[in-house]
């Protein structure tokens, strides 16, 4: 009865049970229509020109709002001088830019970004360019725990090494790590590719749906569902060209390269087995 | 019981998905009348050697030496219709009609990046509305 009364009160507050077929949505659009290759809103910035920023004495927002001010304004490439550690700094970028950080970034740096190209010279703390979307972002010394949370596109490297927890949840795009990686990399991974050119930690794509996980060095332990999979020649032109890209490719180049795949074996989603739960209990 | 074994199927033919809209093929899919599985490889990585002009502007201008996100863009199928999934509106973008489809993956994943590219970049795009009426700065 109580359980009749929980369903009337979701049914008043406009929850159903419905099945999840998705919605179709009419948009008219003609492939001929659109020649451009920037979003309609994006600035329009040139790379070669060029300004600095000092935030020595400007907190992350300041910093942040000044970045889009100086979008506006055309600027294409921005350097930051004294970032400090600071936490947030350079996030929600949906721009073209070459951005350069001098020293080091707090927890979140250059999140949810789509589109620019960064350059940190210095570590980086928790969480770097989570859902970061689009662009490139290039680390030169360490980065800390859960690098590349939620990454959906692009490039983010890191020529040092990692801590733990690296792209969990990774929906898309490269993470690459010059270095050594920590526990649970690649944990419930769902799509893109992960580079280790060191060692990996205890776990590695633990619970991984898809993408592909490639290790230069020893791993210590998989994760449930990660399994080895074949490097083919696909594999070894993509690990070669990537890694060039960032002179990162090992002297002895890639084919002592292990490749992590999923096992599928927790490939259990249709729409039958909650009804088929909700009989056995 | 869950998490024991993989019961979709296999994808076999490049037509596989428009030849056979409901992508029902191992005993699993059959008795629940759903295809499990992506409907592409995710993992199949791009050959450059395919690339269209459009795609390689892009590149340029966003000052990439590779396609960077696009690397994980394939042409899926939607309805038994070739379509691509749009991120940005979480949903499948159909490919009109009169595009003529190559007979290989590659190529039509190359066809999938730029439709999906200029659908993103062109005004009509929801975003464009959604951003309108949401955004904060």
């Amino acid at each position: 009865m109580a359980g009749l009364e929980t369903e009337g009160r979701s049914h008043d507050m406009g929850l159903h049970n419905e099945q999840l077929s998705g919605r179709k949505m009419q948009t008219f659009f003609s492939p001929d229509d659109s020649e451009n290759v920037v979003y309609p809103w994006a600035y329009d910035v040139d790379f070669n020109k060029r300004t600095e920023i000092d935030m020595a004495d400007l907190t992350p927002t300041e910093v942040n709002i000044k970045i889009r001010e100086l979008m506006a304004e055309g600027y294409g490439s921005i350097v930051i001088k004294n970032p400090g550690s600071r936490h947030s700094i350079g996030v929600g970028i949906l721009n073209k830019l070459n951005i350069t950080y001098e020293g080091s970034l707090g927890y979140f740096g250059c999140g949810l970004i789509d589109g620019p190209n960064v350059r940190i010279n210095g570590r980086v703390g928790w969480s770097c360019a989570e859902n970061m979307m689009a662009g490139t972002v290039v680390v030169e010394k360490n980065a800390g725990s859960t690098f590349g949370a939620a990454i959906r596109g692009g490039d983010l490297v890191c020529k040092g090494s990692v801590g733990s927890r690296t792209g969990i949840d990774q929906k898309g795009g490269s993470i690459i790590v010059g270095g050594d990686t920590g526990a649970l990399t690649g944990f419930m991974m769902q799509r893109g590719r992960m580079v280790f050119c060191g060692n990996a930690g205890k776990n590695l794509g633990d619970s991984m749906y898809d993408g592909t996980i490639f290790v230069g060095g020893e791993i210590q332990s998989l994760g449930v569902d990660a399994v080895h999979g074949e490097l083919n020649d696909v594999d070894r032109a993509w690990l070669t060209r990537k890694l060039k890209l960032y002179d990162m490719l090992p002297e002895k180049g890639v084919d002592h390269f292990t490749k992590i795949v999923a096992g599928r074996q927790l490939w259990n989603y249709d729409n039958l087995e909650p009804h088929e739960k909700k009989i056995v209990l | 019981m869950a998490g024991t074994s993989y019961k979709g199927s296999e994808i076999t033919d490049v037509d596989q998905f428009i030849n056979d809209e409901d992508g029902l093929a191992s005993d699993r899919e059959k008795e629940i009348g759903q295809h499990i599985g992506y409907r592409y490889d995710v993992n199949l990585v791009p050959d450059y050697d395919r690339i269209t002009p459009y795609l390689t502007r892009y590149m340029e201008t966003m000052g990439w030496d590779d396609l960077n996100w696009l690397e994980d863009i394939h042409m899926g199928y939607e309805e038994g219709r070739p379509a691509v999934f749009d991120r940005n509106i979480n949903g499948w973008v159909s490919i009109p009609e009169d595009v003529v489809m190559p007979d290989n993956q590659q190529d039509r994943d190359m066809v999938a990046r730029e439709m999906l590219l200029k659908f993103q970049m062109s005004p009509n795009h929801p975003l464009v509305q959604l951003r309108d009426a949401y955004r904060k700065f």
